[in-house]
């Protein structure tokens, strides 16, 4: 393998292309190649960054510096200064909160070695003890002990829905099948979310030995993970991983001569948001269309190919390793009753240090905002919050000292899985904010089940009307029925979502519509 | 135990469905998507009940029933949400109930009634109507698809002709045709069990059109006089002009369960043909001349006793018909046998 | 068929031989589809041309046409050879194993062996064997495909043969399947419609029956075996028949060797034909009886599974139209018979007498989904599958069977085999499905040709072009297809415009009498 002292990471996606990040980068290459650094300086594609209309970004690794809005004439600048020299340059990189800036994820379990280690190295990960917890579950733990244990330390999934991961495994582990499946969902559909791109990017290997344990905790000897196809760099780091895992007999058949055969494979997914959901996701996986499946029965029970599946998320899983290492005690120090562990954000928008940090379950979203994200951007005001991405809730500065974990968050609670929290000032138009939602939803809807296609489609000429200054104080109300009607209805939980966000933001941000109404 | 539906008791039998047992005991449940052949598809959300003790509103189709439980299928809240289901679903198209062939047959149409919706309230009707009359016979028009998937279902599951699917998401979901070819031009074999299970006027066998009311015409079954499967069908009769207007397959037959073929289905014309023989004919001089039956039974008659006379019994053969009924062949050998005096009787069976 | 329809649910690999199941047979076909999509069943299809139902196989062999005996003895010998064949059933209900043994063991029916005569290579006889072997439940489909050859009889026994072997009969699922290609072939056999039997297969030979139907009828009968469709066209020909009367079948498109039929018929002194149509039959005839359509009558159908279903008036015949069995009944009062039938249902009557098998199938049992015959009583449900327990003999039969070619076979001057058959939008020859105009829009002529020797004569995909046989010539459309084997051609019998039948070979099964359809040299030429 090669060694690079760098690593850079070019975000390629409409708004980078746009702004002409092709040509960009091959005059950084032609620029590398002048001052003979192409062995040393590696650069990669990957899908966007996260940053919202920042045009041209580049991550740099190790340093994890994101140079934005980069355009060709700061090339020779930032090669010299940076590459050759060492220095970064700072005018050029994202507005972080001042000079003593730190870019550490905060990181405590999922993101502990990311940014750390080389992730294309599976040495590096073993240097950490990675990959004990693997021996220990397999020669020492029984499958049944491994679900106690995860059971016990109150892990509950991160892909949205909070269900105790422990429970979720209990009802397919006992089941007697020819064939069992465990199936990462790395899906990552929800917008401004990427917290499990930069988990699989920073660290696969730690989801790699999370994936063994489950799935020889469930009895699955083949796992797959389903991931987006932008997610380019991932899915090369995964099959790296993947590749270094066999070689070092940590997958495939009769593992440690214990008589477990594993194997994982990768599925790339077909890129609609509802593929996330774990049933359209197995429907996707076996070849069809991916639209939700009735349930039950569950996956656990009748999943792919008819077989018992568990579907979890890839944060969920990535916890897995540190939980059987360290035992459920220790993971239950993080966190709140109840609710305990980490929890991985995308903080977004008009904060002055957007980007990811892990963070103990319970911490006020406040907090989060001011320490984590480095504050309001530009000393503006705070205006509100979307918390839980599309499907979210619009928050507003009443509301900033919530705790962030599923039983503060309550009726909410749905919001918290995906992690993203995108910050407004008071500039921001929250009519505006959900007619983009709206919008989302509507081009999401799969069309198996009339209340959410059609309903999407009559929500989205509703807040049109009302953007366009035609609507009508009680088109309110026949939003707020139409919502609820679409959650109490829906055949999945994309159509139920959009009463969240709907009901909140007229609910808390109403004069933002009546506005319009004048 | 039994099951308690808006207060009465009923038996279930093993594995039904709520819906199922609300509709064999004559409670109505609007139903868009289920159909007893393509099964539960949970797509309408319009057969939603309460349970007592269940968190929300439940689809019935896909409920099974349970003893003892309590379902209450016409509470406000029910059908509150149902109205809106359905009423959204009637503003998503074209439906022209007045010049619509499916009127007075369309299960949207009862969904509508039932909840007291008189018009569609909302402005989701496309700008445009998509029909597709492109295929021999069957008439498409998009604007009344109601995307229940039935026909989708009963074009993969039921006859696997695997040639419609769903095409695009969400709102402008469609059904398509291959990879959305006009269906004359795709892989369809004119079966016609997509037109057979649309609930709404969407799928719709092309030479009905304007050609009876459904309440007008008079349905008798029967049997398909092609092939050897022996498919049940039922003829839909306009009495007054004694014609065929349209077949479909009769579903609780165990031989076709409503299956039918291209023929089955459409093959009918020759029935009214133009070239049907409505006198008996007599050749003279190499030309046929109309004669009626007074004259023609004893003219044969006359001819077959001379052959018979003359040549003996085995100078005489006949065929009898795979296409006619067994009554008409067990007169015909009876014939052969017992008045000509031969057993010179085949048919083409093997032909 | 020995099963029903719905067994098909209840089968675990399905074998279709020699049946173009989703052209002829679509209702079946879309029944064994859905229990090879819902998983329950595996499909095997050999069969000449890659037909749609190949798509659904587990295994799909292309075979030469006229192989059937040579396949299936290759079959058995591989079940035989590795233990796969249901003993306790061999044993326990069936005799005569070491006739089969002895013919299906030789060395000539060896996968190698088998492979040069009949194209499939060895592995995969070995393949198919195994699946059908291994099955706990196995049925066999087949139709014109087994039949219409001079080996036909011999074909269907070997069915029988393996179908034995396996112990595949006496259950729900398995089977010997024909499907019939009429709606009422079956009702038509059952009825008596044969030279050799009474209604209910009583022999004509029997003095039992013969009795019976005597007494029953009044009249004397005759012992003597009479003539089958294709000896009577011969006998017309050669003078000997001299009266022929035809209800409902059209002998000019449907038997072999066209212009043999045409000269035959004409060669007849009365010919009587009973059509709705002026068929190409009746323009030859003498006198044309018009005949009311099946929904302007009531009465019976039969259909392949032996279910007995009613046929119910839908609308009126034409005026001046009469049903059959009228016209039947006014001839035979005209010849001195003492019919007195009021309506169709005394005739029912009349067969429920007669017929053992048919003596609980009355009118009003019948109802709206039918009974199955064997349904002897009153009281008996019907039967949904033959053979349960015993067979109607007692022990199954074995016979060996030895592998004949077809009558003729390629040479150099006709270096094709051409074999016939319907497809999906027409209906035998046309008499019905071509008054239809969408049908006729749907599916035309043509003659399908393999991809190789279409470019090794220059023939374009549509391009009209000529068809020969010994018999004579007719013109057609080409259909270059990889659908079917490189030196095989198929036509399909239902056009007056191109008809097949103007080159098949009359040869016949010494048996059944069935000509041979399937297999027949021939050439074909490019119109300059
Ligand atoms: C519309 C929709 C989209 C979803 N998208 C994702 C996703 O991108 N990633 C994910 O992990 N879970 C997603 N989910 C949740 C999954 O259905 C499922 O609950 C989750 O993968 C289970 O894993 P967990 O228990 O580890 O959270 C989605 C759910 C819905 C209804
Ligand atoms: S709720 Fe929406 S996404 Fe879910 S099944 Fe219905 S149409 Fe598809
Ligand atoms: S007519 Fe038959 S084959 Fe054609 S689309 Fe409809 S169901 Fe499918
Ligand atoms: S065409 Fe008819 S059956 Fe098919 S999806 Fe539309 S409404 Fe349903
Ligand atoms: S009938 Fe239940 S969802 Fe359509």
């Amino acid at each position: 393998m090669k060694f690079y002292r760098s690593h850079l990471l070019i975000g390629i996606d409409d708004s980078s292309l746009q702004a002409g990040v092709k040509e960009f980068e091959t005059a950084l290459r032609n620029e590398l190649a002048k001052h003979n650094l192409t062995d040393e300086i590696n650069i990669l594609e990957t899908g966007t960054l996260g940053y919202f209309g920042t045009g041209i970004s580049m991550l740099v690794y190790p340093e994890q510096v994101t140079y934005v809005n980069l355009k060709l004439e700061y090339i020779p600048e930032i090669v010299s200064e940076h590459f050759l020299k060492g220095r970064i340059v700072h005018k050029y990189i994202l507005d972080k909160l001042s000079s003593k800036y730190d870019f550490n994820y905060q990181g405590r379990i999922v993101l502990k070695n990311s940014g750390v280690i080389d992730p294309e190295n599976i040495e590096e990960y073993i240097g950490t003890g990675g990959y004990e917890a693997w021996e220990k579950a397999l020669l020492e733990m029984k499958p049944e002990e491994i679900v106690a244990e995860v059971k016990a330390s109150g892990l509950r999934g991160r892909g949205g829905a909070g269900f105790p991961a422990g429970l979720k495994w209990s009802f397919t582990q006992p089941l007697a099948a020819e064939q069992k499946y465990l199936v990462i969902n790395a899906d990552e559909g929800e917008p401004g979310t990427f917290k499990d791109r930069l988990i699989m990017e920073g660290d696969p290997h730690k989801l790699m030995e999370g994936i063994m344990i489950a799935s020889y905790a469930i009895g699955a000897t083949k796992a797959y993970i389903y991931i987006r196809g932008e997610y380019k760099l991932c899915i090369s780091r995964l099959r790296k991983a993947i590749d270094q895992a066999k070689e070092y007999g940590l997958l495939g058949k009769n593992i440690f001569e214990s008589g477990f055969d594993l194997d994982v494979e990768i599925k790339i997914g077909a890129g609609a948001y509802v593929c996330g959901e774990e049933t359209a996701l197995i429907e996707s996986m076996e070849g069809n269309r991916g639209t939700p499946r009735s349930k039950p029965p569950f996956p656990g029970v009748k999943g792919a190919w008819q077989r018992p599946t568990v579907v979890n998320n890839v944060e969920t899983i990535t916890n897995v390793p540190a939980i059987i290492k360290n035992g459920a005690e220790w993971f239950k120090g993080f966190g709140v009753e109840g609710c305990t562990g980490t929890k991985v954000y995308t903080i977004m928008g008009d904060v002055s240090m957007p980007g990811l940090c892990e963070v103990d379950m319970g911490t006020e979203l406040r907090k989060i905002i001011n320490e984590f994200g480095g504050g309001m951007k530009n000393n503006r005001k705070f205006k509100a919050a979307l918390v839980g991405g599309a499907a979210g809730v619009f928050l507003s500065e009443k509301l900033l000292d919530v705790k962030m974990d599923f039983n503060s968050l309550n009726e909410y609670a749905a919001v918290l899985g995906s992690g993203a929290i995108l910050v407004m000032n008071e500039e921001v138009d929250i009519v505006e904010m959900l007619w983009s939602v709206i919008r989302f939803f509507r081009h999401e809807s799969c069309g198996k089940c009339s209340p959410c296609s059609n309903g999407n489609e009559i929500l989205y000429k509703l807040i049109n009307n009302i953007r366009n200054g035609e609507g009508k104080e009680k088109d309110l109300d026949l939003m707020l029925h139409i919502a609820a009607v679409m959650n109490d209805t829906s055949f999945c939980a994309l159509g139920e979502s959009l009463l969240l966000p709907v009901k909140s933001a007229i609910e808390n941000f109403r004069e933002d519509f009546l506005q319009r109404m004048k | 135990m039994p099951i308690f539906i808006n207060g009465r008791e009923f038996e279930l039998k093993p594995g039904e469905t709520v819906l199922e047992v609300a509709l064999r005991n004559d409670i109505y449940i609007p139903h868009l998507c289920f159909h007893p052949k393509t099964g539960k598809a949970g797509k309408c959300r319009a057969c939603i009940v309460e349970v007592e003790g269940r968190r929300g509103l439940l689809t019935s189709c896909n409920l099974v029933a349970e003893e003892g439980m309590k379902v209450v299928t016409d509470s406000k809240q029910v059908k509150d949400a149902q109205k809106i289901i359905v009423d959204l679903i009637l503003s998503s198209g074209h439906h022209d109930c007045l010049s619509c062939e499916q009127n007075g047959n369309c299960e949207l149409q009862d969904a509508a009634y039932y909840l007291g919706i008189e018009r569609p309230s909302f402005d989701l009707a496309p700008a445009e109507i998509e029909t597709d009359n492109s295929s021999e016979f069957i008439f498409v028009d998009r604007s009344k698809c109601i995307s229940c998937g039935r026909c989708v279902e009963g074009c993969t599951r039921t006859v696997v002709n695997e040639v419609l699917n769903f095409a695009n998401r969400g709102f402008e979901t469609r059904i398509s045709f291959d990879n959305e070819l006009p269906m004359g031009e795709s892989t369809c074999v004119q079966c016609g069990e997509c037109v057979q299970l649309c609930p709404v006027g969407a799928i719709i066998d092309s030479r009905m059109i304007g050609r009876g009311r459904t309440w007008e015409l008079e349905k008798v079954e029967t049997v398909c006089p092609y092939c050897g499967v022996g498919c049940k069908l039922e003829m839909h009769v306009d009495r007054q002009k004694n014609e065929i207007i349209r077949v479909t397959g009769v579903e609780d037959s165990p031989t076709n369960e409503g299956m039918l073929c291209v023929k089955g289905r459409y093959g009918f014309d020759f029935v009214s043909s133009q070239d049907r023989i409505t006198t008996p004919l007599i050749k003279e001089n190499g030309k046929f001349r109309a004669a009626d039956w007074a004259e023609v039974i004893p003219y044969v008659g006359k001819k077959l006793k001379a052959i018979k006379k003359e040549f003996g019994s085995d100078a005489i053969a006949g065929l009898t018909s795979a296409k006619v009924t067994n009554e008409e062949n067990f007169a015909f050998q009876k014939f052969m046998r017992s008045e000509i005096g031969t057993n010179n009787v085949d048919h083409c069976a093997r032909l | 068929m020995t099963n029903d329809i719905a067994g098909i649910k209840d089968t675990d690999v399905i074998m279709i031989i020699g049946s173009d199941t989703s052209a002829a047979h679509p209702v079946i076909a879309a029944r064994i589809k859905q229990a090879v999509r819902e998983g329950t069943a595996q499909l095997i299809v050999i069969d000449p041309k890659k037909i749609v139902m190949a798509d659904y196989a587990k295994i799909y062999a292309a075979q030469r046409p006229g192989s059937d005996v040579a396949v299936l003895n290759c079959l058995m010998h591989i079940i035989i050879k590795n233990d796969l064949y249901n003993k306790e059933f061999v044993e326990k209900r069936t005799e005569a194993f070491d006739k089969l043994k002895a013919e299906v063991m030789k060395d000539k029916y060896s996968p190698e062996n088998v492979e040069k005569l009949s194209g499939i290579p060895a592995e995969k006889l070995i393949e198919i064997a195994e699946m059908f072997g291994k099955a706990e439940t196995a049925s066999i489909f087949y139709a014109m495909g087994i039949t219409q050859h001079t080996t036909g009889t011999d074909n269907v026994k070997s069915v029988a043969n393996i179908q034995m072997l396996c112990g595949n009969l006496g259950k729900s699922g398995g089977g010997v399947n024909p499907l019939r290609g009429q709606s009422n072939v079956q009702g038509a056999c059952d009825m008596g419609g044969l030279p050799n039997v009474y209604p209910g297969y009583q022999k004509v030979t029997d003095e039992k029956a013969q009795e019976k139907f005597e007494k029953a009828w009044g009249k004397k009968l005759s012992n003597k075996v009479g003539l089958t469709v294709t000896e009577m066209i011969d006998e017309a020909y050669n003078g000997k028949v001299k009266a022929l009367y035809v209800m409902g079948e059209n002998p000019y498109l449907s038997d072999p060797d066209q212009n043999h039929v045409i000269e035959a018929l004409n060669k007849t002194d009365f010919l009587i034909v009973q059509d709705m149509f002026i068929t190409e039959t009746a323009e030859l005839a003498d006198v044309v009886l018009p005949a009311s359509a099946f929904a302007e009558k009531e009465g019976h159908f039969t259909n392949t599974e032996r279910r007995v279903q009613r046929l119910n008036k839908v609308i009126d015949a034409p005026v001046g139209a009469k049903d059959d069995w009228e016209i039947i009944q006014l001839l035979a009062q005209e010849m001195g018979g003492k019919w007195n039938y009021k309506t169709v249902s005394d005739i029912t009557a009349e067969i429920n007498l007669l017929t053992p098998s048919y003596g609980g199938i009355t009118w009003e049992r019948v109802g709206r989904m039918g009974l199955q015959w064997p349904c002897p009583t009153e009281t008996h449900p019907g039967t949904p599958y033959l053979h349960k327990g015993n067979f109607a003999r007692g022990l199954g039969l074995f016979s060996g069977i030895e592998f004949k070619e077809p009558d003729e076979l390629p040479d150099e001057e006709y270096p094709l085999i051409l074999t016939t058959g319907r497809v999906l939008q027409h209906f035998h020859t046309g008499t019905m499905s071509r008054k239809t105009e969408g049908l006729n829009r749907l599916a035309g002529p043509m003659v399908m040709i393999s991809v190789e020797d279409a470019e090794k004569m220059g023939i374009g995909n549509s391009e009209e072009i000529e068809i020969l046989t010994r018999r004579g010539k007719i013109k057609a459309p080409a259909f270059v297809t990889k659908k079917i084997s490189p030196g095989v051609i198929y036509i399909p019998f239902h056009y007056k415009e191109s008809p097949a039948n103007r080159l098949t070979n009359p040869a016949i099964d010494p048996v059944a009498k069935i000509p041979e359809y399937k297999v027949c040299a021939a050439k074909v030429q490019k119109i300059n």
